[in-house]
C-alpha cells in the first residue's frame, strides 16, 4: 500500500470525520472531501434497500489506478477513498473521497476527478428495491460526460504546451 | 517434453484454453450463475471470439448477450476491447456499465 493513498472496499460503515482528520498534515493546507449517500427516492421509485454488488479484486485495482492518475495530474499529499458494498439503507454512507494538497485548487479538482472516474469505471453495481420490486440502477450519460470532460481538459492542457 | 512453465501453453487435454468467466449484475441474472470454468477451443483467441463462441453454444448465453446491452468485458480485471488476446488461465468478466459511487 502506498503512503500517498489509502483505499478501502468493505461492507462496514466509516466515520467521515475520522477519515478527513487522518489527512490533516502541516505540509498540506487544504483538505477536500466528498461523501456519497444512499438516496430514498429514484425518480418515482421509493427505495427501501440498496444492494451494492462488486467485483472483488478489480474494485481495488480500479480505484488504485484512478487515484494514481490523480496523483500524476495534481500535487497531492494524501488521498483517502472508501467504498462500501453489500446491503445498505437510504441515508447510509456509500463512498468517501478525500484529498489533501498544499494547493486548494488541486485538492478540489482531484477530489472531483476521482469521484467522476469512480462512478464510470469502478466495478460496482447498485440495485434498488422497495415495495414496488427491485431494479438495477442505470448508468447515466451525465456521469460519462463528466468523466470525459477531464480527458478533454487534459488534451487542451497538453496542446498548449 | 511438455513445458508447463509457459503461460500461453494450451491444456494437455487438447488444443483448448482454460478460462474463468465471471458474470455480474444483470448479466449474472441472465446467465443464471456468477461464474463458469470453461475450456475454449483453439479458434477462440480473443474476447470478441469468446463472446461469439459462448453465443453459439446456445442458452443461457444467446439470450443473455442479446438482453444485456451494452456490455463491458474485463480481461484479468482490466476493461478490454474485443481484440484483446486471451491466454490460458485468464479471467474474463462480463458486466453492464458500472453504477457505483
Amino acid at each position: 500500500m502506498s503512503e500517498r493513498w489509502r483505499i478501502s472496499v468493505h461492507q462496514h460503515d466509516f466515520d467521515p470525520g475520522v477519515e478527513i482528520e487522518s489527512l490533516r498534515n502541516a505540509a498540506a493546507g487544504a483538505i477536500v472531501s466528498f461523501v456519497g449517500v444512499a438516496r430514498d427516492f429514484s425518480g418515482d421509485f421509493p427505495v427501501e434497500r440498496i444492494t451494492l454488488e462488486h467485483y472483488p479484486g478489480m474494485t481495488e485495482r480500479s480505484l488504485e489506478d484512478i487515484v494514481r492518475a490523480a496523483h500524476a495530474r495534481w500535487d497531492l499529499t494524501q488521498v483517502r477513498v472508501i467504498h462500501r458494498f453489500g446491503e445498505l439503507r437510504p441515508g447510509d454512507r456509500i463512498v468517501l473521497v478525500a484529498t489533501a494538497s498544499s494547493h486548494r485548487e488541486h485538492a478540489f479538482d482531484a477530489c472531483r476527478f476521482i469521484i467522476d472516474y469512480l462512478k464510470t469505471q469502478a466495478p460496482f453495481w447498485k440495485q434498488e428495491s422497495g415495495d414496488q420490486g427491485a431494479r438495477w440502477v442505470q448508468s447515466r450519460q451525465s456521469d460519462e460526460r463528466a468523466r470525459e470532460n477531464w480527458d478533454i481538459q487534459q488534451d487542451l492542457t497538453a496542446q498548449k504546451q | 517434453m511438455y513445458d508447463c512453465s509457459r503461460t500461453d501453453q494450451r491444456s494437455i487435454h487438447g488444443d483448448v484454453m482454460k478460462l474463468t468467466v465471471l458474470y455480474f449484475a444483470r448479466m449474472r441474472e441472465a446467465v443464471g450463475r456468477s461464474r463458469d470454468i470453461l475450456e475454449a477451443p483453439a479458434t477462440v483467441t480473443n474476447l470478441g471470439q469468446l463472446r461469439s463462441w459462448l453465443i453459439s453454444r446456445g442458452e443461457p448465453w444467446s439470450s443473455a448477450f442479446s438482453q444485456v446491452q451494452p456490455l463491458r468485458i474485463a480481461l484479468d480485471q482490466v476493461v478490454s476491447a474485443d481484440d484483446a488476446t486471451l491466454r490460458d488461465g485468464a479471467e474474463v468478466a462480463f458486466f453492464p456499465p458500472v453504477t457505483g459511487g
